[in-house]
């Protein structure tokens, strides 16, 4: 019978759910690495036992832990991570020049072949990659040193590089995207890059059309459809068809289209999931109702999802990366919140409860499917 | 043997007790005791200083003999009473809030 295995990164540790194929008991361990930021955690797809966390505090900096017993141990791996070269200059909220300087890891993105490759998308933007299960690392500069770099400015959150998605068919092809300067795409492997922002628009920028700038908060693609990507913009809902070169916006009847959470159910490519929040400035869900909308027409119609969520008196957030979904046949959605909830349905969204509900506040969430 | 005392989040990431004992070699100084120390405890590399400069991190305090050392050069030569082991090393993170 298969299990799932939910890891959760919070402001003050890690912990892993885990549950059988129904769903319906939890057992929380954790926390692990009290006290400190776990921005990520992810498990390879080649060995579900290895996982990447990232480890962070404004006090002792960057910590990279791994496990190979799927998250019951783990040992400290390497956690040095120089950029290549002169790290040069990028803007700073006021357009005045600001050195790179690396402050901690977003996201680890492991190979889809083997376990020992991962990617660690980081603030300042850049991409690393480590072939040695994260011993060591190496900046992958074709990114950084596109020569749209100097004028890449941070978002609220920092300027982080905070989505990596690696093509199932195409494996030379790389998305990836960075607040606030927005998506780029590598079909290299990572050795060179371009901007794919063509279509978005933000009144937030001098020209709102600009080939970088753009706020883009999370992407998401499922894996059958590669070239099919779905955006989580600042402002704006967007989808593209054909892989980044252009995009639409599919916002539609959202009460709002501020959030920051995106994600595709995992045996539908055109159900789509977010989670509206009620604007840049007020980041809490509209009307103090938390809801998970749902289209399953790839965007523009979208239907409110509330069964379960509290729908008065919530004010939490649901930040980037605080989705993701399992491959059950029924499939699986689950989501954190800065008030320390997890929530899943195991029914495509229709029914919600809460699998643990006062955990510190949730910075990530990653589900593992296991056999 | 030098003392050095650790903050709780660096013990829990060293796997270390609150004090440790590191041998240093002569002339002990701030740097090379911190160098001594990480090649004790590996995972401390980055947490106090950063690899590549060897600058202390903004947070992290050196104290030692009722004196704040954290603003000494690496070149420092360490009080006596501390390469005793008299007294102390203390790595101290920060009153920050969080």
């Amino acid at each position: 019978m298969s299990n799932v295995r939910v890891l959760v990164g919070t402001r003050k540790g890690a912990f892993v759910l885990t549950a059988d194929a129904k769903r319906e008991k939890w057992e929380v361990n954790g926390p692990f690495f009290g006290g400190w930021e776990i921005y990520h955690m992810k498990g390879s797809p080649a060995d579900p036992n290895r996982i990447y966390a990232s480890q962070s505090s404004g006090w002792f900096g960057q910590v990279v832990q791994r496990s190979n017993d799927g998250g019951k141990t783990w040992e400290p791996a390497g956690n040095q991570f120089a950029y290549d070269g002169d790290a040069g200059t990028h803007q700073w909220y006021d357009g005045t020049p600001h050195p790179w300087e690396f402050k901690r890891a977003w996201h680890f993105e492991p190979s889809l072949d083997d376990p020992d490759t991962v990617y660690a998308g980081v603030e300042d933007a850049a991409i690393f990659r480590s072939s040695d299960a994260g011993q060591t690392w190496s900046e992958l500069p074709g990114l950084r040193r596109h020569g749209s770099g100097p004028n890449w400015q941070p978002g609220a959150g920092g300027m982080c590089l905070h989505t990596i998605l690696l093509d199932p068919v195409n494996r030379e092809r790389i998305y990836i995207a960075i607040s606030a300067a927005g998506a780029f795409r590598s079909d290299d492997g990572g050795g060179t890059w371009k901007p794919i922002n063509r279509g978005l628009r933000s009144q937030y920028i001098p020209d709102p059309e600009a080939e970088v700038g753009h706020c883009v908060h999370h992407m998401a693609m499922h894996p059958s459809r590669p070239d099919v990507l779905f955006m989580q913009k600042h402002w704006d809902v967007m989808r593209s068809d054909d892989a980044g070169e252009n995009w639409r916006e599919i916002s539609g009847n959202l009460p709002t289209d501020f959030g920051f959470v995106i994600d595709v159910h995992a045996h539908e490519p055109e159900t789509v999931y977010v989670v509206p929040i009620q604007s840049d400035s007020e980041h809490y869900p509209p009307d103090g109702r938390l809801r998970v909308y749902r289209s399953r027409t790839g965007g523009n119609e979208w239907q409110a999802l509330e069964n379960g969520l509290p729908q008065q008196d919530c004010y939490v957030n649901v930040l980037r990366d605080a989705m993701a979904v399992d491959k059950l046949d029924s499939c699986g959605i689950y989501f954190g919140t800065t008030g320390g909830q997890v929530y899943a349905s195991s029914d495509g969204g229709d029914n919600w409860k809460a699998i643990v509900r006062d955990l510190p506040p949730v910075l990530s969430v990653e589900v593992q499917t296991l056999p | 043997m030098i003392r050095v005392i650790l903050p709780h989040h660096l013990r829990t990431l060293a796997g270390s007790p609150a004090e440790v004992e590191i041998a240093v070699p002569p002339p002990a100084t701030i740097g090379s005791l911190l160098t001594s120390l990480e090649e004790r405890y590996p995972p401390l590399r980055g947490t106090i200083r950063d690899q590549q400069t060897l600058i202390r991190r903004p947070f992290v305090r050196f104290f030692a003999c009722g004196e704040d050392l954290s603003h000494e050069p690496a070149a420092t030569p360490l009080p006596q009473a501390v390469v005793s082991g008299k007294e102390p090393f203390l790595v101290v993170g920060a009153i920050a809030g969080g």
